[in-house]
């Protein structure tokens, strides 16, 4: 068959688009209330979590259910009309940046848990609600939704299926993917889609590894059945001091090497605990060069036993100081400060800028080595939070966009802690997704001919391309610019973005 | 052979039929086109323990990874079967198939890290990584899982591997399979370390893994039959390469998939049950229709996964947008009908 004509050269022009013909049938679709044209309103749609990257939407519409959210792609795909998702916006890659000549498509109003089942042990949710208060409602039952992304209050479940999100407990429990059975979107042609379902598979192609994690590119999810986990009996964390980081590089790598699989295990290096240590008051040892949290969960037999072999490979690896939550109080404690990380960095400097790389473990200490090196060559701090366990890197670089020339040296070193991590057999996103920021990175990690298979895929479910245009895939055309780019490091990118 | 033949067979433009060791001959549609064989593309390309990764070609036999993990005391969680000595990673990846502990650690997708293909115009294609947490592009490494070869050729996997649990017990229980579905999903949604169940013939096992402690005091907890080690050991691989008794002789192998939670199915025949009630086979002469519908009125579908009449489709035919989807993406890959016509589906 033949597929309709779908250009991954350039990024595409909607500058034709029928919108005032939309705007008149949006008013028939939606209530007043749930469609914003006003310029001042639009403002709190301008950005996501990433707020260096704004702009304003031509219009936000908010359906109130499937049936409304069928209608305005089915209007917006006749109008030729852009269509970006968005649900908490707690995103952290632009990914829910408007397009300033389409419709940002909020779903938070679709926020109902639909069904929960105990003993099915699985929860029917539209895709506004919010991760927390899926647990919150499974927790009489004994159950809660393992996924447990820092934004986890506000975010929601179809959010989670877009980035596929992970969380400090993922390298146990698994992302967003392992937690998900099914998915019900709309195609951007209103057809709707049952991927997965309450069995434990589906005839044809799995088509769920293609959906959760695309960003938006592929259909609007309006309903989600997620799997419940028993919450386990207990857990107890340990924190370990060393005096040099690639030692405790070394300690997450001897963890695992002796065969355990820790339900969290979490690095901060010594300007991470300094910056969140008079916030939170967890109790940090400031003078190590980095913190290991190492938890272990399960009945109280089981952790008592885990805790004692976790103990000894941290004793063996060299570790100064170790310390054992002696309740849940002091557990939750020592964890405080390293999910308060990134406000603190707020509170520390006027802006942060938080990397997401994914690196083989091994890489740890050279990658480490590399960002000191990167703080003297840019003149700008960065302080380092890492999922561990799992090789997943979040560097805060430190600025302040007031300062001219801070925020493109930030975006400069960020970019170049990505290129390390592609180079160190890694990705240059682990969790947060490429989105709008990371777009130009994705041109160092993927082949041309694997991009053109990206778009292609898009294509096949998007044909007309509106869904979430310019995020996640960059257009050749864009990759070869790129490579002029590095030849010019001081120029700004994006110069149509307006900077705030 | 090499990449380059490969491609040379690619290019051709004639159907391939695709095949690693051999082992899953039997299963999905009928095998169409020239052979290309991918079990002499083999070796393991990268292991370290301590990354929890393993990455390989995908003509390496199962038995030499799971040699090579073991030497260093970790697996393949995922358990995928053998069917036999031959069975290739390539072909595991392709047919998707997961062993008992299904519900407890997930599906061989879950695993799969990342994937070198070749598509249908000879392009090598690299999708996923070598890392846990990898969000860069559309999945198509786990998207690979499952396609019977349909999307491509599979080159390489990178795969999640974990430690060998360090405890491990398996009890019986004699009960109803009312009781025993029952059972089964209450203990799923409590934290105990149960990590695949089994029933037939009025008796439920249930394979216990985890730290010694928690697999003891489990012991405990649930009562039941301790079975000696080596015959828990044979039940389990009994059920996984389907060696146990209940898969002999040439009666058609129905596989229902249907939500954990389903009843007693209105088929006749006694099942036997696996995945904590989520999967159940059946063996007989059954009308297909009638077989899809009781599974569809489950919640969920069924395979006619061995023996039978594989002419008109062994797996459930798709609703049309989902179909539709199918075909673009089986354009986007394979645009020239090459790799495994019908295999999966007629259409595809």
């Amino acid at each position: 068959m033949n597929l309709p004509p779908h250009s991954a050269e350039r990024d595409p022009d909607f500058s034709g688009a029928a919108s005032a013909a939309l705007l008149r049938e949006l008013r028939d679709i939606l209530t007043p209330e749930s469609l914003i044209t006003d310029r001042e309103l639009l403002r709190p749609y301008e950005c996501d979590g990433l707020s260096a990257y704004r702009r304003l939407p031509f219009a936000v519409a908010l359906p109130e259910d499937e049936a409304q959210v069928v209608a305005i792609l089915v209007a917006c795909h006749r109008a030729g009309v852009p269509i970006v998702p968005r649900g908490a916006g707690t995103g952290l890659s632009a990914g829910s940046m408007p397009h300033p000549q389409g419709v940002l498509l909020s779903l938070t109003k679709l926020n109902r848990i639909l069904k929960l089942d105990p003993v099915a042990r699985v929860a029917v949710v539209q895709t506004g609600a919010r991760n927390l208060a899926i647990s919150e409602a499974a927790a009489p039952h004994g159950l809660y939704y393992a996924p447990d992304p820092s934004s986890q209050i506000a975010c929601t479940i179809g959010g989670n299926v877009a980035e596929n999100s992970g969380g400090v407990h993922c390298l146990k429990y698994g992302l967003t993917m392992q937690n998900v059975l099914r998915v019900r979107m709309v195609t951007i042609e209103g057809e709707i889609l049952e991927l997965g379902s309450h069995a434990l598979d589906a005839p044809g192609y799995d088509l769920l590894p293609l959906v959760i994690g695309s960003e938006g590119l592929l259909g609007i999810v309006t309903e989600v059945t997620v799997r419940l986990t028993p919450k386990p009996q207990m857990a107890q964390v340990i924190m370990a001091s060393f005096d040099d980081v690639r030692k405790a590089g070394e300690a997450v790598a001897a963890v695992i090497a002796a065969g355990i699989i820790p339900a969290g295990l979490e690095m901060m290096d010594q300007g991470a605990a300094a910056a969140v240590e008079p916030f939170v008051k967890a109790g940090y040892d400031l003078e190590a060069k980095a913190i290991l949290l190492c938890e272990s969960d399960g009945t109280a037999e089981e952790v008592a036993e885990e805790v004692g072999r976790m103990r000894g490979v941290l004793e063996h690896s060299g570790a100064t100081d170790l310390r054992v939550s002696r309740n849940e109080a002091e557990r939750l404690r020592f964890w405080a400060g390293r999910k308060a990380a990134f406000p603190s960095a707020g509170r520390i400097s006027p802006d942060y800028y938080c990397m997401d790389g994914t690196i083989p473990k091994k890489g740890l200490g050279e990658m480490l080595t590399a960002i000191a090196a990167m703080e003297t060559k840019y003149g700008l701090r960065c302080i380092n939070v890492f999922h561990a366990g799992d090789g997943n890197l979040h560097p805060l670089i430190l600025y302040d966009a007031n300062i001219p020339g801070q925020l493109e040296r930030t975006e400069a070193f960020g970019a170049e802690i990505l290129r390390l991590s592609v180079a160190l057999g890694g990705t240059i996103t682990g969790e947060h997704g490429v989105g709008f920021e990371k777009i130009h990175s994705m041109c160092e990690q993927f082949s041309t001919d694997e991009l053109k298979a990206f778009h292609a895929v898009k294509g096949a479910f998007d044909p007309p391309g509106l869904l979430n245009p310019v995020k996640a895939i960059p257009s050749l055309h864009r990759c070869a610019e790129m490579g002029r780019m590095h030849v010019h490091h001081g120029e700004l990118k994006f110069p149509e973005l307006e900077r705030l | 052979m090499s990449l380059a033949a490969f491609r040379e067979r690619i290019l051709a433009r004639r159907p391939l039929c695709l095949r690693g060791g051999g082992s899953k001959d039997f299963y999905g549609g009928p095998l169409v086109g020239e052979r290309l064989d991918v079990g002499g593309y083999q070796g393991i390309v990268g292991y370290e323990p301590s990354e929890l990764v393993m990455t390989a070609r995908a003509g390496t036999p199962l038995a030499e990874l799971e040699a090579a993990l073991a030497e260093r005391g970790q697996w393949m969680a995922f358990e995928p079967p053998a069917f036999g000595g031959a069975a290739t990673l390539g072909g595991a990846v392709a047919s998707g198939l997961s062993g008992p502990g299904r519900t407890s650690c997930g599906a061989l997708r879950d695993f799969v890290l990342g994937a070198k293909i070749m598509d249908g115009e000879g392009r090598e294609l690299t999708f996923g990584g070598q890392v846990m947490k990898n969000v860069a592009g559309f999945d198509v490494s786990r998207l690979m899982a499952g396609t019977l070869g349909t999307l491509g050729l599979i080159l390489e996997v990178s795969f999640k591997v974990l430690p060998i649990p360090v405890g491990q017990a398996s009890l019986r229980f004699q009960l109803s399979q009312d009781k025993a579905l029952d059972l089964m999903n209450r203990w799923a949604g409590k934290p105990l370390p149960v990590t695949a169940t089994s029933w037939e013939e009025q008796l439920l096992t249930v394979r216990l893994a985890g730290a010694e402690a928690a697999v003891q005091s489990a012991c405990g907890a649930l009562g039941g039959q301790r079975l000696p080690e080596a015959e828990a050991a044979a039940h389990w691989a009994g059920l996984k390469e389907q060696s146990h008794a209940f898969f002999a002789g040439e009666a058609p192998l129905w596989r229902l998939s249907v939500p954990s939670i389903a009843g007693p199915l209105p088929l006749a025949g006694i099942p036997l049950i696996e995945w904590g009630g989520a999967q159940r086979w059946l063996r007989g002469d059954y009308a297909p229709a009638q077989v899809r519908a009781v599974a569809q009125k489950a919640g969920g579908h069924a395979t006619l996964f061995r023996g039978g009449d594989r002419a008109a489709g062994v797996f459930m035919p798709l609703p049309g947008p989902l179909a539709a989807i199918h075909q673009r993406l089986k354009a986007v890959f394979d645009p020239h009908g090459v790799f495994n016509p019908g295999r999966l589906l007629l259409e595809l």
